[in-house]
């Protein structure tokens, strides 16, 4: 057949090559840009405030995520000790979307309510005041960093046009609402915040 | 998912299958033209390379990836809004594995949710599963073994906040609880401060070292303030989560400093409601069990109940 063809053209491989994998993508990722399921946002769900932002971003920067998880699977054995299971509509507006992939410390995506904030607070601080066998890091510098809030209108405008339905009153002033607020206080609330969905 | 997405996800699927098995029979063609050692013609330095076919046990093992793959969209969701012969969903496996630990767990929980929970302390199968759900959900303030840490009680004790009777623990279990003491540190001042905590400590059944003339001074300043919540004893009150003072238990520590602290800023102790998180039998269970930590009976059968395999 044309193999000789195939073999001696460099360019003309690569572009085959893309070709034949794209393939999976066309038919697993393309189509769920359309579905319902995974493009519109849970009925009654609420965007985060300035401040639930600014504690998810101290989230990310402390890499919660590369030891929690945020995806309740469809099995029984979670969702009896974490609640119901994740839908995808619920991570619409997550901008990066913070599922992780390993389980060092418990899923968090219900976690919101189940602790006092003083708990968080305290287990933040040194985990192993309140859980004795806990290998978490202790977050000490979170009591001591304050939130400037110069860029916090900035990341809702960004996450504006990635399509969460903040509008310009919610984002005007939005800084001076988190201003000198610890980022352990910003943590604490995004972490009350989560679950609230389901 | 509308129909034209479906057709269209079916479409590259069935191109997919149909372009393997186009591409074994293409190269598998090859084999006619093949006559013995025929090379491809390159020559690297001397060396040739033959044109052999792909070897049979391959191509055979290529077919049955494609034959598996068929009739895995014949019988599992794939192809579209196709649902498969079998009908299988995730939601559908979940459900499932759902209605079969129901069926085999909710009549024993059942069972037990009938039971008084004074009489669940007989049952060291109940206590067992309580003990369970509670190192699963309340490990994380009252500690894996209830003994509780600072600002979270201590469960294993006979002094109660809110009550230790079986209705009052499920209640807090169940709704919840909002210990709020305010601070006095403005209202006190640093000389009320000083010696309303030497009268608190004065209060104390256990020994402890205070100065006599501070607390008499502070002791007006106690029934005004404190007496409200605490009683005019400092026997606390259980309607108000307001606790004893009289005894050596100290939810928030008992030394001088840590005491004159709460009185100065107050404390906010809160235990979150249980009652979306977990089913009413299960509160049920989760209380009989820590009620049994501070019944020596139950001690005793959920001892014997840990010897049973």
């Amino acid at each position: 057949m044309y193999h000789d063809k195939i073999e001696k053209n460099i360019g003309l491989m690569g572009v085959l090559i893309v070709v034949v994998v794209s393939f999976a993508g066309l038919a697993e990722i393309v189509p769920l840009f359309f579905i319902k399921d995974t493009t519109e946002p849970l009925a009654d769900m609420q965007p985060y405030t300035p401040l639930e932002l600014e504690g998810r971003d101290i989230y990310i920067r402390e890499g919660c995520h590369t030891c929690h998880t945020q995806m309740v699977r469809p099995l029984r054995a979670e969702t009896e000790r974490y609640g119901p299971y994740t839908v995808a509509g619920e991570d619409v507006w997550e901008h990066p979307f913070l599922w992780g992939s390993k389980r060092t410390g418990p899923d968090l995506s219900r976690i919101g309510g189940r602790y006092s904030d003083d708990w968080h607070f305290v287990h933040l601080m040194n985990p192993r005041d309140v859980v004795p066998e806990s290998n978490m890091p202790g977050f000490p510098w979170l009591d001591e960093n304050l939130l400037t809030g110069e860029l916090t209108e900035d990341k809702l405008r960004a996450m504006q046009r990635l399509g969460v339905p903040y509008t310009d009153e919610m984002i005007e002033g939005a800084g001076e609402t988190v201003k000198d607020k610890t980022e352990a206080e910003a943590l604490i609330t995004y972490l009350q915040s989560l679950g609230r969905e389901r | 998912m509308s129909s034209l997405l479906s057709w269209y996800i079916i479409f590259i699927v069935a191109i997919n299958i149909i372009g393997c098995v186009a591409l074994l029979y293409f190269t598998r063609k090859k084999k006619a033209i093949a006559a013995e050692n025929e090379t491809t013609g390159h020559v690297y330095d001397g060396i040739e390379e033959y044109d052999k076919p792909m070897p049979r046990w391959w191509l055979i093992m290529f077919y049955i990836t494609i034959v598996f793959g068929v009739i895995y969209l014949v019988l599992y969701p794939g192809l579209g809004a196709y649902q498969g012969v079998l009908g299988w969903s995730q939601e559908g496996q979940y459900e499932e594995q759902v209605a079969d630990a129901d069926a085999r767990y909710l009549p024993l929980f059942r069972e037990f949710a009938a039971v008084p929970i004074e009489e669940l302390l007989d049952e060291p199968r109940a206590l067992k599963m309580g003990q369970t759900i509670f190192v699963n959900t309340c490990f994380g303030c009252h500690g894996s073994d209830a003994r509780g840490a600072p600002g979270y009680p201590n469960l294993t004790d006979d002094a109660w906040l809110y009550g230790g009777h079986p209705e009052a623990i499920k209640t807090s279990i169940a709704k919840g609880r909002m210990g709020v003491m305010t601070g006095w540190k403005d209202a006190l001042g640093d000389d009320g401060l000083r010696d309303v905590t030497n009268y608190v400590l004065s209060l104390n059944e256990v020994e402890r070292r205070f100065d006599r003339d501070l607390a008499s001074q502070g002791e007006s300043q106690y029934q005004q303030i404190c007496a409200a919540c605490h009683g005019p004893d400092g026997k606390g009150n259980q309607a108000l989560g307001a606790p004893d003072l009289t005894d050596a238990i100290w939810l928030y520590g008992g030394s001088y400093n840590l005491i004159r602290d709460t009185i100065a800023y107050g404390r906010q102790g809160v235990m979150p409601a249980h009652d979306e998180i977990l089913s009413p039998e299960k509160i049920h269970l989760v209380a009989a069990y820590v009620y049994s930590l501070s019944h020596e009976q139950a001690d005793a059968s959920a001892e014997s109940g840990e010897e049973e395999p």
